[in-house]
């Protein structure tokens, strides 16, 4: 099929403002958009930056804007986008260059609700057990892969207020219904304010952005409600 | 890179382009329900001022009062009608989601119970407003 790609461009180097650029090509239905845009990186134009590693949906870093919603490059086949094809980088992130936005903000709200497991409790001489019923609590939110697909699908978080976005509370969500975890109030501090979960205004385009399927409103929800009752 | 450094290149991205995200039915309610909301701040914000010109005398405030009879102003009540109940009803379906957070997996299903209150309400309150206009 032959595809045309507009991609957003930002070559700070070159010029100050964004610009869209179109490439044509053919490819594959069968396709994915990263294969496309990797034809466009090493056949066409050599300048194209753009973020991939392991290229299987499992690292996170070709989160993008495509055809105006949020998803990973790697996991989106062109018979399911077409023919026509516009790419932009996660909006609400600052763009570094082309497709590569700056997640060092991102990154630093993992830091705030203290995504790592609390427990000052004496240390077992063995590990600490759990149920499988126990594990399931927080099962859909330990798939995170933390590709920011939710945080730039967020309306809250795109004004850049201070909003700590949903895959910062998905990461919370993930200790805080860990039976093995105790460190709930130290998280308040970052959930329970009007930069924290509080800013969910259920507006659902994290969960429909998610690539790997998490139910990322209902466990923002959940939170509310333990910060609320302080249960679940 | 300084954090300092990082946080003031630009996202390129603002309000003209957020209305542009693809989120589907739920995106769309959030938007309603703002634009119901900023709708009944400006009717709220109509009535302090015909209060206030009161103050100017029996005249003027009648003058204005008179406009509220006109068959347009039937219409527009029938707008209001519709952004107070849109925003109530939908408010209310937040509420539930976020009392009940397991009811979001059935995001569709609550649009649509929603939709259904609504135009049970609404439906009878715009005949009862309009009617008059038809002789009725």
């Amino acid at each position: 099929m032959d595809v045309a790609f507009t991609i957003r461009r930002y070559q700070p180097e070159v010029r100050e403002d964004p610009y869209y650029e179109t490439f044509k090509f053919e490819a594959e239905p069968t396709d994915r958009v990263l294969d496309g845009l990797n034809h466009i990186k090493w056949h066409m134009d050599g300048t194209l930056a753009l973020r991939r590693s392991c290229q299987h949906g499992i690292c996170g870093s070709d989160a993008m804007r495509i055809n105006g919603k949020n998803g990973l490059a790697c996991k989106t086949l062109l018979q399911d986008v077409g023919a026509e094809v516009t790419i932009e980088p996660l909006m609400g992130f600052p763009v570094l260059k082309d497709l590569i936005v700056d997640v060092d903000p991102f990154f630093e709200q993992f830091k705030k609700v203290k995504a790592y497991l609390i427990n000052d409790g004496p240390e077992p001489d063995r590990e600490r057990l759990q149920s499988p019923e126990e594990a399931a609590r927080y099962g859909d939110t330990s798939k995170c892969i933390m590709c920011g697909a939710c945080t730039g699908s967020c309306p809250s978080f795109w004004p850049g207020s201070g909003f700590i976005g949903p895959a910062a509370v998905v990461q919370a969500h993930r200790f805080m219904f860990d039976s093995r975890d105790e460190g709930n109030e130290e998280r308040a501090a970052a959930l329970d304010g009007r930069d924290g979960v509080w800013a969910c205004r259920t507006v659902f385009n994290c969960t429909k952005a998610c690539p790997v399927g998490i139910q990322v409103t209902r466990a923002i929800g959940e939170v509310k409600r333990a910060l609320t009752w302080d249960g679940s | 890179m300084s954090d300092g450094a990082a946080r003031e290149r630009p996202t390129f991205t603002g309000p003209r382009e957020w209305v542009t995200y693809r989120g589907g039915l739920g995106m769309l309610m959030w938007g309603l329900h703002r634009i119901a909301g900023l709708g009944i701040l400006l009717f709220l914000t109509l009535h302090i001022v015909d209060i206030f010109l009161l103050g100017f005398g029996k005249d003027v405030f009648n003058s204005l009062i008179g406009i509220y009879s006109s068959p347009w102003a039937h219409v527009m009540d029938v707008f209001l009608v519709f952004g107070v109940l849109f925003h109530a009803i939908n408010g209310l379906r937040i509420i539930v989601q976020d009392f009940a957070p397991r009811v979001m997996l059935a995001e569709h299903k609550l649009v649509v119970i929603e939709l259904v209150v609504l135009f049970v309400i609404f439906v009878p309150a715009a005949w009862a407003l309009l009617a008059p206009l038809f002789g009725g």
